[in-house]
């Protein structure tokens, strides 16, 4: 018995792997499609239908291309450091419940904390009482991969923007901290299982507005995406941390990004979108259980619980790719004021907000909930006006008068928009 | 099963040994702290070891998340130091091993052998665990730990006063070209203030300080 869970463990998390790995490569497309879509274009539709086979396209050129390793580089730290980045990437969803299917055939133990026991879960690699403590930990190790990735490389491009990564990632995991401590907070546990049973009957989002909030700024910058992927800006640094690495190694670079952004989506899923729950989930597992019995019933539960999970995931995933669609790059001092001046203190506030109203107000989820949201809005709105005070508006001006004769073809040749960089702000 | 842990245990143990040794021995100094987080992980790994999975997580958040990424990136920041020419072992390290050697001998060894070590011979889940934890630090050691708060407080502020920038001599934005020898030019009458600016041998018979545009185009 002791052996055949062993090999269970194994086959889990080899399934998880490769789930995860081909998610990365539909991921590619599925940004790659939404993007054109955004810029009025078509993208990648030319292997397969839809262009659905670009991946393995894309996968395969990668494969054959030539393994090149600088001469100047520092060759043991260079091979390790895409090494790190996908390990890491990839170690994060083990904590991460997908759904719950209850090997043991009794789909409403899955619903009832007091009976964890009693759930073997198929759809979660290990449930650990400091998951959140995990998650947070196995992050911090990410920044490794991108600064020993920089440095390695003994080039300048790659230096800086392995430097530019290590003090990005070392501020935001701050303001990333607090914001899943909040959850922890309101929740009362640390283990990820229990926060998502916790989320009966209300999502963690609304009572923890602003926490998500932050949570969702923060997760973007520690995944270096646009507005805040100075880190590889094209046109400065070429491509950054990863300029002297090609062929598979890029491949893995660029997988680690990949799968740590369906990573983030997954974890913000879990905090503060119910997880796997699905508003009905409890009473169509007892409706099929009353008419198939127990088993199909666990079945059920466990696909239509996985299926929620992705869709919530899916739509995190098209908000970070909205996102990367419509906004330009921050400075970086803008970068740099902006997580310590803003979303640091508005972490620590919401850090007292919490606690001080979950003690303060009688044992009762609803209220508390209501009073946080209405403070979780005014402190954010209270935070864009204190920010908003005193920056200069940019005056952007795509069209010239008609009517100065002499002024209209100054204007044809010199570029009419006058655009400062408080645009980018 | 308990032949499996202390497999474990030994591996891990010789594991944080040969890797605090690289430590101190390796001439590159990201390599040395590269070492430094795997011996780091090794004793996050003892800690699981003897199921205190949170202080286990602990160690790896604070200790390599944190603390080893600083190291690495002050490192990185400065230039590079490791000398091929300079000896790794210091001049007088006989006399430093034979008087470490006593004091390992003669306080470490006795300590650990007469003191009485806590080791259940059955797991015991909920002896370190965050609830535990919190209890204690907010009860029976309330005081303890505000006091190594206020320590840190007082570090944090130091540091803030150290890297602080005198007000006056602070620059809101990098200087243009023109501005730069404004600046400059100002100043002319007065020595150069770098006193280390290397003079090539061909300009030595001139006495004269350099011009200024060029002194701007260094500073700039």
């Amino acid at each position: 018995m002791d052996i055949f869970l062993i090999v269970f463990l194994v086959v889990q998390v080899l399934i998880i792997t490769l789930a995860v790995t081909t998610g990365f490569a539909y991921l590619t497309w599925y940004e790659r499609r939404l993007l054109a879509r955004f810029q009025n274009r078509v993208g990648p539709n030319r292997a397969g239908p839809l262009g659905l086979l670009q991946p393995v396209a894309d996968a395969v050129k990668l494969f054959f291309k030539e393994d090149v390793i600088p001469t100047a580089s520092d060759k043991v730290v260079y091979l390790l450091a895409p090494v790190l980045a996908v390990m890491t990437a990839i170690v994060i969803w083990a904590v991460i419940p997908f759904g719950c299917f209850n090997l043991n055939g009794d789909h409403t133990a899955c619903f009832d904390p007091a009976r964890r026991d009693e759930v073997w879960n198929a759809l979660q690699v290990a449930e650990v009482n400091i998951g959140i403590l995990f998650i947070l930990a196995v992050t911090s190790i990410g920044v490794y991969g991108i600064t020993l990735a920089g440095w390695a490389s003994n080039s300048k491009y790659a230096m800086l923007g392995g430097i530019r990564a290590s003090a990005q990632l070392i501020s935001y995991e701050l303001a990333f901290g607090m914001a899943v401590l909040s959850v922890v907070m309101f929740g009362g546990t640390l283990s990820t299982w229990e926060i998502v049973l916790a989320q009966e009957g209300l999502w963690f989002f609304f009572p923890l507005i602003l926490g998500f909030l932050l949570f969702m700024i923060s997760a973007t910058a520690e995944l270096v995406r646009t507005p805040f992927d100075l880190v590889e800006a094209e046109q400065e640094l070429t491509s950054g941390y990863n300029t002297e690495y090609g062929s598979m190694k890029f491949a893995l670079f660029f997988m680690s990004e990949y799968i740590k952004m369906i990573a983030m989506s997954a974890i913000a899923t879990t905090l503060f979108l119910g997880g796997w729950r699905f508003p009905g989930l409890e009473t169509l597992g007892d409706g099929v259980a009353a008419l198939a019995g127990p088993w199909p019933a666990a079945i059920i539960v466990g696909l239509v619980s996985l299926g929620s999970f992705l869709l919530k995931v899916a739509m995190f995933l098209f908000m970070l790719v909205w996102l990367r669609a419509s906004w330009p790059r921050m400075r970086y001092d803008q970068l740099m004021q902006f997580g310590w001046k803003s979303l640091l203190p508005l972490a620590i506030l919401n850090l007292v907000m919490i606690p001080v109203v979950v003690v303060l107000v009688p044992d009762n989820r609803y209220i508390q909930t209501a009073i946080l949201f209405v403070l979780g809005i005014a402190a954010i709105f209270g935070a864009a006006r204190i920010g908003g005070r005193g920056r200069v508006k940019s005056k952007v001006e795509l069209v010239q008068p008609v009517a100065e004769g002499k002024q209209a073809s100054a204007a044809s040749s010199a570029p009419a928009s006058q655009q400062t960089s408080g645009v980018a702000s | 099963m308990d032949l499996v842990v202390q497999i474990m245990f030994g591996v891990t143990g010789l594991l944080i040994l040969g890797a605090a040794f690289m430590v101190v021995s390796v001439r590159n100094i990201i390599h040395a702290a590269l070492w430094l987080i795997t011996c780091f992980f090794g004793i996050a790994m003892l800690y699981l070891l003897l199921q205190a999975e949170f202080l286990a997580i602990v160690q790896i958040l604070l200790y390599i998340g944190a603390v080893a990424v600083l190291v690495l990136f002050a490192v990185m920041l400065t230039r590079q130091i490791d000398d091929p020419d300079e000896p790794v072992l210091f001049q007088r390290w006989r006399s430093t091993l034979l008087i470490t050697a006593i004091l390992f001998a003669a306080v470490l060894v006795p300590t650990i052998y007469n003191h009485n070590w806590l080791i259940f011979a059955d797991p015991q889940p909920a002896f370190a665990g965050p609830r535990e934890l919190g209890f204690a630090f907010m009860n029976a050691y309330l005081l303890p730990f505000q006091i190594a708060a206020v320590l840190l407080l007082a570090a944090l502020v130091g540091a803030i006063i150290i890297a602080m920038e005198d007000q006056e001599q602070r620059r809101v934005r990098v200087l243009t070209l023109a501005e730069e020898v404004a600046l400059r030019g100002e100043r002319e009458p007065s020595p150069p203030t770098r006193p280390a600016n290397p003079q090539p041998a061909s300009s030595s018979s001139n006495p004269t300080p350099p011009p200024a545009p060029e002194q701007a185009g260094e500073g700039a």
